[in-house]
């Protein structure tokens, strides 16, 4: 398939996770197993024979949520539960759950009673992580989750099955982390919108099945002419980059991404495993344990600011964009302290305030167009 | 020299002021001071003599005294969101505003951050440390999904305790000294027994203690749990209870206990005594709360493992079966006709179980509850009037079922 059509491809199956994922069922013969934001092992549940999905929320009507959730919860947790007590998720076999937060661990509790035909496994990642007592906690709980799935299929999970499942997810990281860099390179064929899209879609799809049409949109990027690109160049921070019609406001003002520190995106992929852990265990473990300038695992001195003018540097960007899910703790929680190293490097930051239920769209257009007059004025 | 005998309340007070006064002085003479959540494993900062002080208390303070509201909105120009953690507006404003006109605090030298009470914690220590650019030592306690604290937790936690035993040397430059070690962890368990047992008074009818003074003990228990005035405050307070009790004193000498209810959540600190005057004036008394466990951290001398088992074992920390089983004992222990649940706005671990958590309590006891929605120190999220209505709306149902019970 030409590159520009497995873009539609992807593009597709993203605006429509619901369908995607039955479809996914259908074409690859496997269950499916729903897997929470931020990170899950989900070598594990592909292991297993599962496909692990993604639930990022969407735009619903929050009504039955109500029942365990105050208004000031994060709407992504909101739309997961209204989703899940709508039977939205019925498709799924079970859900996963890591308690990175104290909205996390609320959904966790409620979960259980507001949508009991899914099952629920909850994950518990250490903040601990570098030293050796929180890296044998790590360890440990993948080996529980690992436990619980096997209850779930009724089929033990061999050593070679969870090393195949790695080397698929590895081979997705690194093909994610050369996406995302060539993409810098074309703005005016991937845009905003679609760059988001074609991430996301892989939180629906079978991961071996998708890393084939990254490679396929990387190879056919490769052999296109590198142009001037005339509008501005950003890098994007926060959960996720939603609604997707504020991506579109990105695009009729001719601002790019060209790299991001998004919980959706880049943090899924960007830590390099080791090369000296010969046990998948280990790899999958210290990967946790090297994940920097990330929210949701603790660091002293905290390296977000630094990463993110490390970042702006890198890419030549001319500012940062905040996408901040409203009622999200840590990230609401980092903000002011890399606020403060940002400024301080003199770079220009852009704060929205998003939640995934937006109604109307022209105060954040105002404000992102004067960004984007801002950042053109200063290069001028 | 005869000495006054004091009351338990003076000695509090007291002791609130040789607290801060005492951190104040050391600060001054160079000794280093160490921040620490609420139900930290204190006994290890004991041991090694550090002077303690405890943001949450002394946001709690700020905010009885009406003064949060300054901090509040200095962080929020500083960045901070109104919809965190409002005792994390105000220490993160307090530490950039550096005094308060009512009650201030020595600036730290070392953090130290316990996560059994909530992730929030670990977000605002980490921005501590990062501000002030300081040593911190993180006991990160995970979230108790099963009902006990599974023995991996335990193996972790027990890790981080000795990882923060090799930290406070090196910050302190002196060998841990173990046998102390033991005798802080015999008297912190003395301590935390005695508050229990103090508090435990309110199961009698009427109620020796009036639950909002427990508010106010409950500082203490937070910042002197391994000292010799702690035990000794607690223990004179259990006595004054017991003595109360055996004489058939109520909670007040101007008013009867009428109604005996629980309150679910952190205190109103702006609004205490709101909350206090409208309760009281229907003759309803507060005489528990989930807080009377969460400090009753008991565990046997030198056993780590138990320490660890101890301080996981917060009501926060535990699942919703744990949280519904707690209330429910609550509600048989100390005989209570209603519940108010407190929607706190900063705190979201306690406000979304809420709901579930009332569900299954009414189902299991048909003990009448209200919610209200109000916040630990922001005195913007709370509303008089319905604080007022909600609490008229629980007594009309407990009235409902003592009219039924006196018809038999």
């Amino acid at each position: 398939m030409e590159y520009r059509k497995i873009i539609e491809k992807l593009e597709e199956a993203a605006l429509h996770p619901s369908k995607t994922v039955t479809n996914t069922i259908k074409s690859t013969g496997k269950s499916a197993i729903g897997c929470f934001p931020i990170y899950t092992p989900e070598e594990i549940i592909y292991a297993a024979g599962y496909v692990p999905v993604g639930m990022w929320g969407g735009t619903t009507t929050l009504q039955l949520a109500d029942k365990y959730l105050q208004s000031f919860c994060c709407s992504i947790m909101r739309s997961n539960m209204e989703y899940g007590m709508k039977g939205a998720y019925n498709m799924l076999e079970a859900v996963i759950l890591p308690t990175f937060c104290d909205t996390l661990k609320c959904i966790c509790e409620n979960w259980k009673v507001g949508v009991p035909n899914i099952p629920i496994i909850p994950i518990v990642y250490p903040q601990n992580r570098t030293l050796e007592c929180g890296y044998v906690y790590m360890l440990d709980e993948f080996k529980r989750v690992k436990v619980e799935i096997e209850r779930l299929s009724g089929k033990k999970i061999e050593e070679k099955d969870i090393e195949a499942a790695f080397d698929i997810y590895e081979e997705y990281r690194v093909t994610m982390r050369e996406f995302v860099e060539i993409v810098a390179d074309y703005p005016q064929i991937i845009k905003t919108k679609s760059r988001h899209l074609i991430i996301k879609a892989g939180q629906f799809l079978d991961k071996g099945e998708y890393t084939k049409d990254i490679k396929a949109i990387i190879d056919g990027l490769k052999v296109e002419e590198k142009q001037t690109f005339k509008g501005t160049k950003i890098i994007a921070t926060g959960l996720m980059s939603e609604p997707v019609e504020l991506l579109e406001i990105f695009d009729e003002n001719q601002i790019a991404i060209v790299g991001d520190d998004l919980a959706q995106e880049s943090r899924q992929w960007r830590t390099v495993t080791r090369d000296d852990e010969v046990d998948v265990w280990n790899k999958m473990t210290s990967r946790v344990a090297d994940q920097r300038g990330d929210t949701f695992f603790y660091e002293y001195m905290k390296s977000r600011g630094e990463n993110l003018i490390d970042m702006v540097k890198e890419k030549s960007a001319d500012g940062i964009v905040v996408f901040m899910m409203k009622f999200c703790d840590p990230e609401e929680y980092d903000y002011p302290i890399y606020k403060k190293e940002v400024e301080a490097a003199g770079i220009p930051m852009l704060y929205l305030e998003i939640d995934q239920q937006i109604t109307s769209y022209e105060q954040l257009r105002t404000r992102i167009q004067s960004f984007s007059e801002m950042l053109i004025s200063r290069e001028a | 020299m005869e000495q006054k005998i004091l009351t338990s309340k003076e000695l509090l007070n007291d002791l609130v002021d040789k607290h801060y006064e005492g951190a104040l002085r050391a600060k001054a003479e160079g000794k280093p001071v160490v921040w620490a959540t609420s139900i930290c494993p204190q006994e290890l900062l004991e041991t090694m003599d550090l002077v303690t002080v405890y943001p949450e208390n002394h946001a709690a303070a700020i905010g009885a005294k009406k003064e949060a509201l300054k901090f509040i909105e200095h962080a929020e120009g500083m960045g901070y969101s109104s919809d965190i953690c409002s005792y994390a507006r105000v220490n993160m404003g307090y530490v950039d505003l550096k005094h308060s006109d009512e009650l201030n605090i020595p600036m730290p030298d070392l953090i130290f951050c316990c996560s059994n009470i909530c992730n929030t914690v670990i977000k605002w220590y980490e921005n501590l440390a990062k501000e002030l650019n300081i040593p911190l030592i993180m006991f990160d306690m995970p979230f108790n999904h099963t009902y006990e604290v599974p023995e991996h937790s335990v193996k972790y936690m027990r890790g981080q305790i000795e990882y923060a035993i090799e930290q406070l040397e090196i910050f302190t430059n002196k060998k841990f000294d173990y046998d102390k070690f033991g005798e802080v962890m015999e008297r912190s368990n003395r301590t935390c027994e005695w508050w229990k047992k103090a508090t435990d008074w309110a199961k009698v009818i009427p109620s020796p203690l009036n639950g909002f003074d427990m508010f106010n003990y409950m500082a203490m228990i937070v910042c002197m749990r391994g000292n010799a005035d702690g035990e000794r405050l607690f223990k004179l307070w259990h006595d004054e209870l017991e003595q109360k009790a055996k004489l058939g004193k109520g909670p007040w000498n101007s008013a009867d206990e009428e109604y005996r209810v629980m309150w679910d959540g952190i205190a109103c600190w702006p609004h205490l005594s709101t909350t206090f005057k409208t309760l009281k004036k229907y003759g309803i008394n507060m005489v528990t709360s989930t807080y009377p466990e969460s400090w009753n951290v008991r565990y046997e001398k030198n056993d780590l493992d138990g320490m660890a088992r101890a301080y996981a074992s917060n009501y926060a920390n535990r699942n919703l079966d744990y949280d519904t089983e707690n209330v429910v004992k609550l509600i048989q222990d100390f005989k209570l006709d209603g519940i108010v649940y407190h929607s706190n706005r900063s705190c979201k671990l306690m406000d979304f179980r809420q709901y579930e958590v009332q569900r299954r309590v009414t189902e299991i006891t048909s003990c009448p509850s209200v919610v209200f929605d109000g916040d630990q120190t922001d005195p913007r999220s709370f509303s008089a009037a319905q604080y007022e209505t909600r609490i008229q709306a629980l007594l009309e149902m407990m009235e409902k079922n003592k009219e039924a019970k006196r018809r038999g």
